[in-house]
């Protein structure tokens, strides 16, 4: 066996996302029980709940494992709860899959959910000077599009992107996503529609940043035995789970930081800390990007799909947008990106958005991705990043 | 009569130079802004000696973006609301990228990637207290 800290993926499952309005606990009961019910293990034999946090919605988002615990019916599982911003999914199917791997869970339920106000994503309420996600929109008005605009302008500047080439990366993602039932938007755009919106942050458009949504996500990860005992005998396999941080300095400037690392005693060398989160779960899995059928990636904004397609490993630097104009990255292409929909069809539903990579790429790998199927797909990675320096990326295997 | 001036938040620059207010590291010479104080963050460095600093003042666009939309508190927005530029800016000498508005009535379309700009204060907003300081990002123009 080439890897043996495999870990297996025996149910997944979503509420779909949207603007619902309700409790973040009832889309994670939901999730989970699809998941539970995909899998066929009855709840009570979960021997552990890793919960991803949502900070917005009190105390029980807080500790969305012991929140979701409870709904389900207290069973006496160990438990723990996330919190990773963007990554928080991730690092939650992280801890269940060392406890699975360490021997100490046979099958764990993994899950994330969110409620989300309208509008920008502003920080935690109260005046904390001291808070740099406070202090970035009182001093500087620096939204999240912001951030995702200037890694634009920069891509224009450097690589020779187009603003054309950020809308058709709207177009494919809202092509990708139109049967998928999980998916909160599914309607066809054209380039010039994209280029019609009104500007948010130059040079992103209205329809190129993704929204907030309520959503839930869910899996049922165990060891490679039980899926054995429970008669699964080529389960999708989780090969590599990185969530690691930046390496000094970091020379990029991120959210919520308004400057960056200084480079002056230590150069920057090396992988940026996009590509390095990528990277360090293709060398767990020992799989390579060469290896890929298809990946999920966080498209908080169009442009930063391009961005991602290098970091990722799919293509050289600079090279992005030709893989895009050549139609690589489309469904029936070379190595699809977004076949869910991506956030252009999803919006962010920050605890839950890392998991639902992870129920797409699961999907595809069984074939059962209808209306959006990479055909004969075999290897999928998922990337995300957010706030803080927490990225994540999951490489998964049938 | 001149209204009160103070700077928005304290610690991050000096309006009369005006400059950003940051901290090197004594032994490896790291340079930080916002101003750390507690240790080094260079992971091969140890030191817990940093000294107080001011940033150049002129650097490179490294990027920019603007806001058309009306940013959410706690950002204080004039009524009517005025769409503001927003620059990443590199101080070759620190090593650093620094993020700034662009000083009142810069547009992106009079920026670009590599143009050199300038530190300047302006008043991020005014309340019945004090008009508030921050620094912004200008094109520094060569044409006199």
């Amino acid at each position: 066996m080439a890897n043996d800290k495999r870990v297996a993926v025996l149910g997944v499952g979503m509420h779909p996302w949207g603007k619902w309005g309700r409790n973040f606990v009832e889309y994670g009961v939901a999730a989970a029980q699809a998941a539970l019910a995909d899998a066929g293990v009855p709840w009570e034999d979960i021997d552990y709940v890793a919960g991803a946090d949502t900070i917005r919605n009190g105390y029980p988002g807080f500790i969305a494992g012991a929140t979701f615990a409870q709904a389900l019916g207290w069973t006496g599982a160990q438990v723990s709860s996330s919190y990773a911003a963007c990554a928080s999914g991730a690092a939650a199917l992280s801890n269940a899959r060392a406890q699975i791997l360490a021997g100490f869970s046979d099958v764990a339920l993994v899950v994330g959910a969110d409620t989300t106000p309208k509008g920008f994503f502003k920080p935690v309420g109260g005046e904390r000077r001291d808070d740099p996600d406070w202090l970035r929109f009182h001093l500087l008005g620096a939204t999240n599009p912001t951030y995702f605009a200037l890694y634009a302008r920069r891509r224009m500047a450097i690589y020779g992107a187009t603003e054309e080439d950020f809308a058709q990366v709207k177009v494919k993602n809202a092509r990708h996503g139109l049967e998928n039932p999980n998916a909160r938007y599914r309607k066809e755009v054209t380039v010039e529609e994209v280029l019609a919106s009104p500007v948010v942050s130059d040079p992103l458009r209205l329809l190129e940043i993704c929204a907030t949504s309520d959503g839930g996500a869910a899996l049922v990860i165990c060891s490679m035995e039980y899926a054995k005992k429970h008669g699964v005998s080529s389960p999708v396999t989780v090969n590599g789970v990185a969530t690691v941080t930046p390496t000094f300095p970091n020379t990029v400037i991120e959210m919520p930081n308004f400057a960056t690392d200084s480079s002056v005693s230590v150069p920057q060398e090396g992988r940026s800390f996009r590509a390095s989160i990528a990277h360090a779960a293709y060398e767990q899995a020992g799989i390579g990007p060469e290896d890929v059928s298809l990946a999920e990636v966080y498209d908080l904004s169009s442009a930063l799909e391009l961005d991602w397609y290098e970091d990722i490993g799919l293509c050289g630097e600079g090279k992005a947008e030709q893989l895009l104009r050549d139609g690589d990255t489309t469904i029936g292409g070379r190595v699809p990106v977004n076949p869910s929909g991506g956030l252009a069809c999803f919006g962010e539903a920050i605890p839950a958005q890392a998991i639902a990579q992870v129920c797409e790429a699961t999907w595809q790998l069984r074939g059962q991705a209808t209306g959006r199927q990479v055909e004969g797909a075999t290897v999928a990675v998922t990337a995300n990043q957010g706030l803080f320096g927490h990225g994540s990326s999951v490489v998964l295997a049938r | 009569m001149t209204p009160v001036q103070q700077v928005a938040v304290e610690g991050f620059f000096d309006p009369t130079i005006p400059a950003l207010l940051g901290t090197r590291c004594v032994e490896c010479a790291t340079v930080f802004f916002p101003a750390e104080e507690t240790s080094c963050r260079n992971p091969h460095c140890t030191s817990t000696a940093l000294e107080a600093m001011t940033l150049s003042t002129r650097g490179t666009v490294w990027s920019y973006t603007d806001a058309q939309y009306q940013p959410p508190p706690p950002y204080v927005a004039a009524d009517p609301y005025v769409p503001f530029a927003l620059a990443a800016v590199e101080l070759e000498k620190e090593g650093i990228v620094v993020l700034g508005q662009l000083a009142h009535g810069i547009g992106v379309d009079q920026l670009s990637v590599g143009m050199e700009v300038e530190l300047v204060t302006e008043v991020l907003y005014s309340d019945e207290e004090a008009e508030h300081l921050v620094w912004k990002w200008r094109p520094v123009n060569n044409n006199g």
